[in-house]
């Protein structure tokens, strides 16, 4: 029973003015793409390029100006406050509260079953390896722990979609490698629809099943293309041809070459 | 015991001798010195001074410590209301911010006469002398922790389509609190001031009245007893709200 699927976000053409006085800024222009359900998108480019933004746009924070987006199908549904989880660069955990009530923040939000809400908390906690620190307070973990609890925060309540804003682009070299292969790991059993934005072009191809690379001044779409690199992803992926091949093409979209 | 544990008992037990070591210097150099009573009463005399019934110390002591928890208390509830509300009105904030920042730069010590032309004298225009040198401190940091909101956060709740209210109470308000105890720590010790000096311009009781009124006798040991009285006072105040901080905000968030 194959039947062709429907994308979960469809993009068509959306762009983004930001007015500042009477200066218009076009921080997102023309974006057309479409994420399938599952699926890890890798949002790639240089500062600026408009790629925090169309994040926000996914997940409802701006409204765009121009173009056509659709969350959701008729296979998948999307409740746009229920749906979206985010991680961001820094991992904003509230210092007052232990490691489990951070995670159980947006279940707070949405008013969710709490009781529920902290056996899901719980496993997740498991699920990026930190089981024996819910009770923790933030300053009591490292970087890269208190990230992980950004991303179990960010699944709590089960959204469908999970927007990563740089995630690790924070962290040292060494973590953010491990920290890759974490979350290939989680996406696979959590299995959610990612959008990860990055500037890190060998991170956007190791971790995306589909690369989405924007250009700077005027910031628009260069590309879209699926990597064709097989699951489960190691390190050793890197020294694949196919790797080499990739990471050349996003190099030389964006003028490095 | 834990290394941290050792260590703050060392801590306390330095703490403890340095205060002791003063004591004893103190009454050493009156002792060796032969200095005059009126200029720097002993230890002893200064203690027995607590024996002299008519200066009704008990009297003054809760005169003065009314004036310093009452305007502090005030000053506490008046400064967090108005901050909380600056908080939810950009307009209100822009309006009377610049005006309290303008307002905080008076001496307060220089409305003293003008507050006992408009109150008389008494317990509570000191009150109010020491609620207007506490207020701006807390009401200040406590508006600006409540500002401090990662926009991060933020887009965090707003995805999540949380109420303002719940942006408020979750987020906000916790956030601030490191700020408020900063405040308060300031404003503890300014409340003393403010109360002593009230009295020191007009009273009929009080620890400050007290001191005026023995300074004429050259009542020197009952001088000290005062000052040290009103010390301990101050030391209670600011004890409580270190206190309080510590069983509220936790290790990390505190703002020195």
């Amino acid at each position: 029973m194959l039947v062709s699927p429907e994308p979960f976000i469809r993009l068509r053409g959306v762009s983004k003015t930001y007015r500042l006085g009477k200066k218009a800024h076009l921080a997102v222009s023309d974006a057309t793409f479409d994420v399938m359900p599952g699926e890890l998108v890798s949002l790639v480019g240089p500062s600026g390029c408009g790629k925090s933004t169309l994040l926000k746009i996914l997940a409802g924070l701006h409204p765009h100006d121009g173009g056509e987006l659709k969350m959701g199908s008729a296979t998948h549904s999307f409740d746009p406050a229920r749906d979206v989880g985010m991680v961001f660069q820094a991992p904003l955990l509230l210092k007052w509260r232990r490691i489990l009530e951070n995670v159980l923040l947006p279940a707070e939000i949405l008013g969710l079953d709490m009781k529920e809400a902290e056996g899901r908390a719980r496993e997740l906690l498991k699920l990026v390896g930190l089981a024996g620190y819910e009770e923790k307070y933030p300053y009591e973990l490292s970087g890269g722990m208190q990230q992980r609890a950004a991303i179990a925060r960010s699944l709590v309540h089960d959204p469908k979609l999970v927007l990563m804003d740089e995630p690790f682009g924070a962290l040292d070299a060494l973590t953010r490698e491990k920290m890759n292969l974490e979350l290939l790991r989680i996406w696979k059993e959590a299995g959610k629809t990612i959008v990860f934005v990055t500037h890190g072009i060998s991170e956007a191809v190791f971790l995306g099943s589909r690369v989405v690379v924007l250009t700077a001044g005027p910031a628009r779409m260069a590309d879209n293309f699926e990597i064709d690199l097989p699951h489960p992803r190691t390190l050793d992926i890197k020294t694949h041809e196919h790797f080499g091949e990739y990471t050349r093409r996003i190099y030389k979209l964006l003028g490095m070459e | 015991m834990t290394d941290a544990r050792r260590e703050t008992t060392r801590r306390i037990v330095l703490a403890i001798l340095a205060h002791l070591a003063l004591l004893l210097a103190w009454y050493l150099f009156v002792a060796l010195g032969n200095v005059p009573k009126f200029v720097m009463p002993s230890p002893v005399d200064t203690l027995n001074a607590l024996l002299q019934p008519n200066y009704s110390w008990w009297t003054n002591i809760s005169v003065t410590a009314t004036e310093i928890f009452g305007g502090y208390f005030l000053a506490l509830v008046v400064g967090v209301a108005l901050a909380l509300l600056f908080s939810w009105s950009k307009a209100l904030e822009a309006f009377f911010m610049p005006l309290l920042v303008s307002l905080n730069m008076i001496p307060k010590v220089a409305l003293g006469p003008l507050i006992i032309v408009w109150f008389k004298y008494g317990v509570f225009p000191n009150t109010l002398m020491a609620f207007s040198i506490c207020v701006f401190p807390i009401l200040l940091t406590t508006a600006r922790g409540l500002r401090e909101v990662e926009p991060e956060l933020l887009d965090l709740v707003n995805a999540l389509k949380g109420s303002r209210w719940q942006l408020f109470t979750k987020i906000q308000l916790p956030g601030a609190l490191p700020y408020i105890f900063s405040g308060m720590k300031v404003a503890a010790i300014l409340a003393v001031a403010g109360a002593i000096v009230g009295e020191f311009l007009g009273s009929d009781k009080g620890l400050g009245y007290l001191m005026l009124q023995v300074q004429v006798t050259l009542d020197t040991p009952a001088m000290f007893m005062a000052v040290i009285l009103i010390t301990l006072l101050g030391m209670l105040l600011y004890g409580m709200v270190l206190g309080l901080e510590k069983l509220l905000v936790v290790k990390d968030a505190r703002v020195s």
